[in-house]
């Protein structure tokens, strides 16, 4: 494959290729429908790679917690799963938070609660955005919408978990990981950043240890205003976001991920037709882009948040926008996934009755 | 005078500070014969213990290795990543019963199943130490403890579980020995097999595990010499000393 060239790859493919190039060492993961291309495909590819690791877990709780033994010896390590795996990955990520070890985890979102079904769905954001396990802790959450940046995100997520010394978490959905696109794969790493903390052996030097165990209360509360300071710098230098047609926007769509296309195509329908309509995407789901968001609705009437889930992004947009403008929320849960031109009928009315209270 | 001579002390890699155990309890044995095995075997500086949640958690305090806490049970599976990765290295976890033959039985099976080249330091006391003395896998049928007043029954509870000889099925598993800190003998028998199963890993010949019944007077309200009569006519009668399993290795 030459430079810069573009290829032709299914999503999961294009996650899994992006991660190897990073240099991620290892993969632990555990079956699940619908992500099982990417542990395939890194089974395969690892075995043609030099010094990668592939190893099936029995579980997604041994998947993190190997993860977490892969992360403390310095790897750059990476499990995929989807959401009633990755719910049991949260002791995991948790422990990972508190030890501050660098870790990719991709969540391949289905539709729940419960074992719910395979369908498209974005209904983990609560549980990706919040921390997830036990804890005060945060993870930074990546939310592509098209295949090269879903490439360029993975790539960018070893490093971030590396400099952050955070989990990374990945958010696509069975569409995504199915769909084919045209990528420009990122080049190997090759000089990837010495880990002086890693868990290694002592050596001729002093024994050091990692734990998450501090029964010391101001111990404890100390570690977390550590883990807080980070979390802002985090929010200060990391916050990610996409307008489309919001500079005179009445109406802004906020929209992530694969309801972010779609809701594209719904935009630009109206705005063929005239309508002052907008969208907002946040790429970074934590930290939310709320500077972003308030600075780029400035001449909206109404915000309209769509997403596959039935209200939860739409609460970071309420305290973003903070009362400066009415939020409105259209949700399709369960997996069902709308056409842009179903979307653009839904927004068209809201947008019609908007102006018809403006002028009432 | 005749000149004197030191003829035992401090093992180097057992810091010296004073450690949080009760009375009579076997931990401290435990930790000491590790250290002395680690210095015999010159692995120190490549060796990493996953220490469990219970009481041993603060086993970073006194063994003078690299370690990384484990979440509670999940020792095997964080040991098989660290090992992954680190294949010169030597990687131990050091378990309770409540730690490795319930909440962590999944990921220890697998680990052994796959051969994993680590050891397993699997303290059997019979009932969860740090959370005040509730009725582990491995508690005996009829023992009092704060969750099965009545004493257990197996009816109920079932019979506790021999992880030794459940393990003992699987190819992987290279070396699996069970042992007790109750008398002198039975502790060098421990230190030997201690040895045993970290020179198995050293040959990478698959998982090693040595059992150690161990006491805790405060949690079974004995005294620390009935303690260790309560293993001696009580656990051992349930749980047989001994090498349980060794794989003859293929000659190369």
């Amino acid at each position: 494959m030459k430079r810069n060239e573009k290829v032709l790859l299914r999503g999961s493919e294009v996650i899994g290729e992006a991660a190897l190039r990073a240099g991620c060492r290892c993969y632990f993961g555990y079956p699940i429908t619908p992500q099982n291309e990417l542990p395939e495909y890194m089974s395969r590819r690892m075995a043609e790679l030099d010094d990668r690791m592939f190893l099936q877990s029995e579980s997604e709780l041994a998947a993190i917690n190997m993860v977490y033994g892969a992360s403390a010896s310095g790897a750059r390590v990476m499990t995929s799963s989807s959401s009633p795996g990755v719910s049991l990955m949260q002791e995991g990520i948790s422990y990972l938070a508190a030890c501050e070890f660098p870790a990719v985890i991709v969540n391949i979102i289905r539709g729940g609660p419960g074992l719910g079904n395979i369908a498209p769905a974005q209904s983990d954001y609560f549980q990706a955005t919040r921390g997830g396990g036990h804890g005060d802790y945060r993870c930074i959450v990546l939310a592509p919408a098209y295949l090269q940046e879903a490439a360029d995100l993975t790539y960018r997520a070893f490093d971030l978990a590396d400099e952050y010394r955070i989990p990374v978490i990945v958010i696509g959905d069975g569409m995504m990981g199915q769909m084919m696109e045209p990528v420009v794969l990122p080049p190997f790493r090759k000089d990837l950043p010495t880990k002086e903390w890693a868990i290694t052996g002592a050596g001729k030097g002093p024994s050091r240890f990692i734990r998450s165990l501090l029964l010391d209360v101001h111990v404890e509360e100390e570690h977390n205003w550590k883990l807080y300071r980070k979390y802002q710098r985090i929010e200060r230098k990391e916050t990610r976001s996409e307008s489309y047609a919001t500079e005179d926007a009445e109406m802004i769509v906020v929209a992530y991920g694969t309801a972010a296309r779609i809701a594209r195509g719904a935009v630009t329908r109206l705005r063929d037709k005239g309508m002052k309509v907008g969208l907002f995407r946040p790429i970074t789901l934590w930290p939310f882009p709320t500077k972003a968001l308030v600075q780029g609705a400035e001449s909206a009437k109404k915000l309209l948040v769509f997403e596959l889930s039935m209200g939860q992004m739409v609460e970071d947009v309420k305290l973003a926008m903070n009362g400066k403008a009415p939020v409105d929320l259209y949700g399709r849960p369960g997996g069902v996934v709308v056409t842009p031109v179903e979307l653009s009928r839904i927004l068209s009315r809201r947008y019609n009755a908007m102006q018809h209270e403006a002028q009432t | 005078m005749k000149e004197m001579k030191k003829v035992i002390g401090r093992p180097k890699y057992l810091k010296e500070v004073p450690n949080h155990y009760c009375p009579g309890c076997g931990h401290s044995t435990v930790h000491r014969l590790l250290a002395e095995v680690i210095e015999e075997l010159k692995i120190r500086d490549r060796t990493i213990c996953i220490p469990p949640c219970g009481c041993a958690v603060l086993a970073y305090y006194y063994i003078d290795v690299d370690m990384v806490e484990a979440a509670h049970g999940r020792g095997t599976a964080v040991a098989t990543g660290m090992k992954r990765c680190l294949p010169d290295r030597v990687v131990f976890t050091y378990q309770g019963d409540g730690d490795l033959a319930a909440i962590g039985t999944a990921e220890l099976i697998h680990a052994a199943n796959r051969g994993e080249s680590i050891t397993t330091i699997f303290i059997n006391n019979g009932v969860y130490g740090m959370t005040g003395g509730q009725m582990a896998p491995t508690t005996m049928v009829g023992q009092r403890t704060t969750t099965t007043p009545q004493g257990r029954n197996s009816a109920c509870d079932g019979p506790p579980l021999k992880m030794c000889e459940f393990l003992s099925s699987l190819e992987g598993a290279a070396y699996l020995a069970r042992s007790s800190v109750h008398s002198v003998k039975q502790i060098q028998q421990t230190k030997r097999y201690i040895r045993e199963s970290f020179q198995v890993q050293l040959n990478d010949e698959g998982f090693s595990m040595v059992e150690i019944l161990s006491m805790c007077p405060s949690n079974w309200k004995l005294s620390a010499v009935d303690s260790c009569r309560y293993i001696e006519n009580e656990m051992t009668q349930h749980f047989p000393l001994g090498v349980i399993k060794q794989r003859e290795t293929e000659p190369s």
